[in-house]
């Protein structure tokens, strides 16, 4: 963990309520796809932990959704404000595991963490399969970067039809994975530890306290333990999960 | 060239922070307190724990918990609520991991903060600590607002505090804090009764029992319903509890609640608080403690202090 100080060089809407952060700074804290940041902002007590949608020296990109007053001030914040971050939180995804298939399923604000896994799979020459699902048209984002990185290899469905194919993302699942990493809502990480027929992993959220794992506030109950969220997960694996 | 005269770090080094807390000498009296700071690891990752004064590690109780459900954690202007609900590996854990895993990273006494559900939970919990070197006092924690059947109940009446502290009294011969609510009527009449029972000290407040709704879901934030109130928002209150507490017991008072700064500590230390206790700021700021200790004596010489113990009290004095 490091706690850095780092400039907004963009913050823009990319679909209903979703939001693109641009941000530079020190990221040499941050380590792998799947782990997040937390961010100070004026007039709220507690960070908002934001999970990382791309890394590169120098150089941090967070995708949010507005879903309270905390995410709402921040959709409102201008290029050139300085943001106080703890980076590199939590442990992110094992991409030691993918094989030579893996399938990345996001659902909603659970999209953002696969596409830096995503790229770094294929910098690894995994050629992986891409489910993204969405409630709504107005609320997809993000297809084109994975078609680029994937190309035919990626399904984007709506629950309402509105857009790709319709349905949940369990209902539009490949064969032939090696192995799965997936992110979104729990009823959605359900279904998809249900539907999924190899090894993988999960992304969880919970409400967080500190996000260093100091305060016990997001513990889960696991096979192997008691976890923290925030520090030994967010990623966990199907095998240990208790639902 | 510097001279003695004109080297301000040597002018900020003779002032001296160091209290003395039931006859155990602090280099300040910064104390991160228990339940946000875990048992000290976390934090000795960024940066040497010894330079605070010492710290209350994670209530820990006889039996492994794992607490409460979640949401365990609410936002509310300047301060949180948390409903954690004392999870902790147990006091056998302690012993025998957390505590060898301090020693290597931590070289002070440290204060053991022990909760239970029942007066012979907080003796066996005591009893099996006691001989750690490394402990150096005892927080009795009777003030939990999070779980049920204990923590809080003791808390909240003289003779059930006396009762916890008088029983952890014959069990132990480390200095022993009892840890307040500050949800009761009248704090310095539970304090008084600690006192008498044996307590060698008085730590307060723990937090403040509130609540919050979700109004999508009509229903409240926590899974717990309810939390306690920690941060900036409660410190007045717990100024005012430290100042009543100190005026109404002899042994020493250790001040906690929503202390964010050196400028907190010493408003803390001005009510009667010999040290002070940082929490919630913890969570926000992972150096806050650190940040205040180094803070602490230009914070003192603004003042024209030398010795912080000279303005321990000061605002009792008529």
């Amino acid at each position: 963990m490091k706690q850095v100080v780092f400039e907004i060089t963009d913050n823009r809407p990319i679909a209903d309520s979703v939001y693109l952060l641009s941000l530079s700074g020190d990221t040499s804290a941050v380590a792998a796809p799947g782990q997040f940041v937390n961010l100070r902002l004026d007039g709220f007590y507690l960070r908002r932990p934001l999970s990382v949608f791309d890394c590169s020296e120098g150089r941090l990109r967070l995708i949010y959704k507005v879903v309270g007053q905390g995410t709402a001030a921040l959709s409102r914040t201008s290029p050139g404000t300085m943001l106080d971050v703890l980076t590199g939180l939590g442990n992110g995804y094992d991409l030691s595991a993918a094989g030579p298939a893996p399938l990345l399923i996001g659902g909603g604000a659970g999209v953002p963490p696969l596409y830096w896994l995503c790229r770094e799979l294929v910098r690894r020459s995994a050629e992986p399969f891409v489910v993204l699902g969405f409630n709504s048209a107005g609320d997809v984002f993000c297809e084109r970067e994975f078609r680029e990185l994937c190309g035919g290899r990626v399904t984007v469905c709506t629950v309402d039809g509105s857009y790709g194919l319709k349905g949940f993302v369990t209902d539009h699942l490949p064969s032939g994975y090696s192995y799965f990493y997936t992110c979104g809502p729990e009823p959605m990480l359900r279904a998809v530890s249900r539907a999924t027929v190899t090894s993988g992993e999960l992304s969880f959220e919970e409400r967080m306290g500190c996000g260093f794992g100091a305060c016990m506030g997001c513990s889960c109950r696991t096979l192997t333990g008691n976890k923290r969220i925030c520090r030994e997960g967010p990623v966990l694996k199907k095998e240990e999960i208790l639902w | 060239m510097v001279t003695p005269e004109n080297d301000i770090n040597a002018c900020a080094g003779a002032v001296s922070t160091a209290v003395c807390l039931c006859g155990i000498r602090l280099d300040n009296p910064v104390i991160p307190a228990s339940g946000t700071f875990g048992y000290g690891y976390e934090f000795a990752e960024l940066y040497d724990i010894n330079e605070l004064g010492s710290f209350s590690f994670k209530g820990t109780t006889a039996e492994p918990r794992f607490g409460n459900p979640t949401p365990r954690i609410a936002e509310c202007p300047a301060g949180m609520l948390n409903a954690v609900g004392l999870q902790n590996p147990g006091a056998r854990a302690v012993k025998e991991v957390e505590l060898p895993r301090l020693a290597q990273v931590f070289h002070k006494p440290v204060m053991a903060n022990v909760s239970g559900f029942s007066v012979d939970d907080y003796v066996s919990t005591v009893s099996l600590l006691d001989d750690e070197p490394q402990i150096g006092w005892f927080e009795v924690n009777i003030s939990c607002p999070n779980v049920h059947g204990g923590g809080m109940s003791f808390g909240t009446s003289g003779a059930a505090a006396a009762e916890v502290i008088a029983a952890v009294r014959k069990v132990t011969c480390k200095p022993v804090l009892a840890k307040l609510s500050p949800n009761v009527t009248d704090v310095a009449e539970i304090a008084r009764a600690c006192e008498e029972a044996g307590a060698d000290g008085i730590s307060l407040i723990n937090t403040l029992l509130g609540m919050r709704i979700d109004l999508k879901r009509r229903r409240p934030v926590l899974a717990n319903t309810t939390g306690g109130l920690s941060g900036p928002a409660v410190l007045p209150v717990a100024l005012r509890m430290v100042y009543q507490v100190a005026q109404a017991v002899r042994v020493p008072v250790v001040g906690m609640g929503g202390v964010s700064s050196a400028r907190d500590v010493l408003e803390m230390m001005m009510c009667g608080a010999t040290a002070v206790e940082v929490g919630a700021a913890n969570l926000v700021d992972p150096y806050a403690s650190l940040k205040i200790v180094r803070d602490l004596p230009a914070a003192l010489t603004e003042l024209g202090v030398n010795d912080i113990t000279d303005i321990i009290g000061a605002a009792l004095r008529r």
